[in-house]
């Protein structure tokens, strides 16, 4: 027990030392010079102001240090939670751009997870029991699957936004209404959530699904079945012994679906016009905002880290074998 | 036992979930509290939405970072001493009740009496002094007015005296209406980079508005009711409420248009054009070119690089664009055709017909063959391209920025017209900061580029095209480094010329004109419009060319509420 959650851990630790170093790597390997488009930016034209201006910036982001320097104290900075100037929002503290846009981020992707998880569980488990459910759930899983999120995320849009009109289609919350705890705002709220949602909880659904229903016949066809069912026991107490064995791998797969959900939720934000992590990283991106981009990229990978920790623990409670530590750490 | 639980609070989030979606029955909500915010809402009939200005999160309110402090800051929080009337030409007086010229080295401004900063406390001649002063920061983005200007001094509590080391007239009336005046007594306090890059958030101005709150997409003005304008200009803006929103894509902004959920835009849609005959928006003229001229876009030729180095290519390559495919084809008519001079139509009294009727161009692909012909580039391996004098391959690369739709295609269009004149030129997308780079070191073939706006004096055009010494970076004027002292000399001199002598501007503009279109050293093709698109649902009176309408620029861009986009805020009507 202690030597799985040890082994785990220092997995999870090497995972994000190597992420951060990446993640502090890219930008500064990209092509371009965000002081050089900051300063031209400003337009500029006197060559005395304009050094002093470059001058200035590169002293402020630390680019004037030699490499290993700026790496050091990239992770000095970031122990204590500060993760430098946005030069995109200049002058705000790239904390708290993120920090606006992260509840929308996770008020997109906790739900979706959770639910399409939950849900595809258990319209798979229903498949893998009856035939007429099964030629619907199949076809319908492997069709929702197969769907790029934004190519979904376009298409409810356009029906249920812009020809049924029953949903907005673009931005967190309307433009006549400001952010209170009014329940005015958090209905406008909701109304906008809708649709990001939507596209994300219906792709992840199908795998789920597919997988769910795959598991429980493999179950269902095991030696302890037939062992089970010949010693009479009751078809609903076998049930409920294959699904507890197949929800086993599903729960390793929720913790690599959540990366891979990341990638949708920031795809689905950026056609929805939603204010969180994804339309950020977009715009970092366009900006050469190499603060933003880190910030945003470590808040994922910390939050999938934890997520997949948290799954681990899960896994503890659910699965009896890792407690005996006869095995673990496949994952 | 495990799963039950889960399943258990699966069941509460997913009961959670529903009900809220369902409680919003799939109507836009409207909150309608009285005052207007206690429901979170504002009333909508006292709020302008306005958007085309900030692309991103409003960064600053820092009225001295001009380029990317949240629209309004300087305009609606912080003035200037004179505004500008692209219309008549001239300067008016705004925090200034005059200011004029003692002698040839000494202007002296005269303030408003009775100007108070929202926090009560008088704006005297030292908050002038003081704003001006602050050019002498190194680092700041207005240093290099201190090259010529000496001292900025508070005579009195209403007279403020500029001396100058030498007076660049047209360049100062430029100065009177963009340098923002702030206060003293708060500013003074801070360390020069607060004063640089500071955020400024809680800002304390003389305008008409303050900051009533801000979120990560959009910036929410207030009116101040004591504001000195309503007494001394006779003026008060409209709208309460100001809300501007950065903008989200040009697909959302048509739709909340179409839903008049935006009273004005200020992007570019490309089918600005059909929605102002449907009907949907009203622009400033009902008819092409719908806009006012804002920009000349210029074709910009990388004169450090052979062919483009010579005047009689240059020329050529001018001569095969053709402009008109442009203006319908890729824009719909939403631009004009730019004059050979470039120089934009408010400027038309400044362009010497003569010289260009006699030295202008125009699209002619014979024309530009026989130049080519006469200057020595032929096509020696018959593959319809010519070559340079010394038999080598000639292949121009044109770049403008990903995803600028519009440039992109005409992009496309200029490649085609010098094909067929026999030059070979390909696009290339770059995306736009490194593109911005390559331009900034003069690592290019060909740009297109629009960064001057309309001011109150071609000299900032012919700044734009002829300053001197290049830099190794050339980050805004001169892209094409081309050096011709001559050239820069007439400039300077047409800098000293005073502002109100009309004749001795032309006596210089001429020259350069000549110069200009003789040497080809930057190639005017269209005039970007003042886009502006706004619905009248809320709002009406908005800025037309029709009997009796208001003729300010429609348009809250930065630095433009001083050319008529503040006067335009306080002719708006409310439509019930």
């Amino acid at each position: 027990m202690r030597r799985y959650f040890a082994r785990k851990l220092l997995v999870y630790a090497l995972t994000f030392v190597v992420a951060v170093t990446v993640n502090w790597m890219i930008p500064r390997f990209m092509p371009g010079d965000p002081v050089a488009s900051m300063v031209s930016r400003a337009r500029v034209s006197q060559p005395e102001a304009a050094e002093a201006m470059r001058g200035y910036y590169n002293n402020l982001f630390g680019f004037d240090e030699p490499v290993w320097q700026q790496y050091l104290h990239f992770w000095g900075a970031l122990l204590q939670g500060d993760f430098g100037i946005s030069v995109w929002v200049f002058p705000t503290p790239v904390s708290d751009v993120l920090l606006d846009a992260l509840p929308y981020t996770l008020g997109l992707m906790l739900p979706a997870v959770l639910l399409s998880w939950i849900a595809g569980n258990w319209a798979g488990a229903l498949a893998a029991r009856r035939k007429v459910l099964d030629n619907t759930v199949l076809p319908a899983g492997y069709l929702l699957t197969a769907m790029p999120y934004m190519w979904i995320a376009v298409i409810l849009a356009w029906a249920l936004g812009s020809k049924a009109g029953w949903f907005p289609i673009s931005g967190g919350y309307s433009l006549d209404i400001q952010p209170s705890w009014s329940l005015d705002f958090v209905a406008d709220l909701a109304h906008h959530w809708v649709l990001p949602f939507l596209s994300l909880f219906l792709v992840a659904l199908g795998g789920w699904a597919i997988g769910m229903r795959n598991m429980i016949i493999y179950e269902l066809e095991s030696d302890y079945s037939s062992y089970l069912s010949a010693l009479g026991a009751p078809q609903r107490l076998i049930r409920r012994y294959a699904f507890r064995n197949a929800v086993l791998p599903q729960i390793t797969g929720l913790a690599l679906q959540l990366g891979v959900l990341v990638a949708g939720a920031l795809v689905t934000e950026i056609v929805f016009a939603y204010p969180g992590l994804g339309s950020l990283i977009l715009a970092a991106i366009q900006n050469q905002d190499f603060f933003l981009l880190q910030g945003a990229f470590l808040f994922i990978v910390i939050g999938v880290l934890i997520a997949n920790f948290v799954i681990d623990v899960v896994y503890v409670l659910v699965d009896p074998r890792t407690r005996t530590g006869m095995a673990g750490g496949q994952s | 036992m495990g799963t039950g639980i889960r399943v258990r609070i699966a069941t509460a989030l997913a009961v959670i979930a529903l009900t809220a979606t369902a409680c919003t029955g799939g109507s836009p909500v409207t909150g309608k509290g009285p005052g207007g915010t206690q429901g979170g809402a504002l009333p909508r009939e006292e709020t302008l939405y306005t958007t085309g200005t900030q692309w991103g999160p409003p960064a600053n309110y820092n009225p001295l970072r001009s380029w990317d402090h949240a629209t309004g800051t300087k305009g609606l929080v912080y003035e200037t001493l004179f505004h500008f009337d692209p219309n008549t030409g001239k300067l008016n007086p705004w925090l200034a009740e005059s200011g004029g010229w003692k002698d040839a080295k000494t202007y002296e401004v005269k303030l408003r009496a009775g100007i108070t900063w929202a926090d009560g406390e008088p704006l005297t001649a030292k908050d002038v002094a003081y704003s001006y002063g602050l050019g002498k920061i190194e680092a700041s983005s207005f240093h290099s007015l201190w090259s010529w200007l000496s001292g900025a001094e508070a005579v009195d509590a209403t007279t403020v005296r500029f001396t100058f080391e030498e007076a660049h007239y047209q360049e100062w009336d430029f100065t009177l209406y963009g340098q923002p005046v702030v206060p003293e007594h708060v500013w003074s306090g801070r360390s020069e980079e607060e004063i640089l890059n500071g955020v400024n958030d809680k800002p304390v101005g003389s305008g008409a508005y303050t900051l009533k709150s801000k979120s990560q997409d959009r910036v929410v003005w207030q009116r101040r009711d004591d504001w000195w304008g309503t007494k001394a200009l006779g003026m008060t803006p409209a709208p309460r409420y100001i809300v501007d929103v950065s903008n989200p894509s040009n697909e959302v902004v048509i739709g909340q248009l179409g839903q008049g959920q935006l009273d004005l835009s200020n992007n570019f849609l490309p089918g600005a054009s059909s929605l102002v005959k449907s009907k949907k928006v009203v622009s400033y003229y009902d008819e092409p070119p719908y806009m006012l001229s804002a920009n000349t876009a210029w074709l910009v030729p990388n004169t450090t690089r052979t062919p483009l180095d010579d005047a009689a290519f240059r020329k050529a390559l001018a001569a095969s664009v053709d402009i008109d495919k442009i203006v319908k084809g890729v824009y719909g008519d939403l631009v004009k055709k730019a004059d050979p001079t470039g120089l934009l139509p408010q400027w038309d009294s400044y362009v010497d017909k003569g010289v260009v009727a006699s030295d202008g161009f125009s699209y002619d692909t014979a024309g530009a063959k026989r130049t080519l012909a006469d200057a020595g580039y032929r096509d020696k391996d018959g593959d319809g391209l010519v070559e340079n004098k010394d038999g080598s391959k000639i292949s121009l690369k044109l770049a403008v920025p990903t995803g600028w739709t519009d440039w992109m295609e005409a992009a496309k269009v200029i490649a085609a017209g010098a094909k067929a004149a026999g030059i070979s030129v390909t696009t290339e997308f770059p995306d736009q900061n490194a593109l911005s780079e390559q331009r900034a070191k003069g690592d290019f073939d060909l740009v297109i580029n629009n960064d001057r706006q309309l001011s109150n004096t071609p000299w900032t055009y012919y700044e734009y095209m002829f300053q001197l010494p290049v830099q190794k970076q050339q980050n805004t004027v001169n892209f094409g480094r081309y050096e011709n002292p001559e050239a820069w000399k007439l400039v300077q001199r047409l800098g000293g010329v005073p502002t109100d002598d009309a004749a001795g501007m032309k006596a210089v503009t001429s020259r350069l004109q000549k110069i200009q279109l003789d040497e080809m050293p930057i190639i005017p093709l269209w005039y970007n419009g003042l886009w502006s698109q706004s619905t009248t649902g809320t709002w009406t009176n908005w800025p037309s060319d029709a009997e009796g309408a208001p003729t300010h620029a429609p348009a809250l861009w930065r630095n433009w509420l001083e050319m008529g986009g503040f006067e335009m805020l306080t002719q708006l009507k409310p439509a019930k």
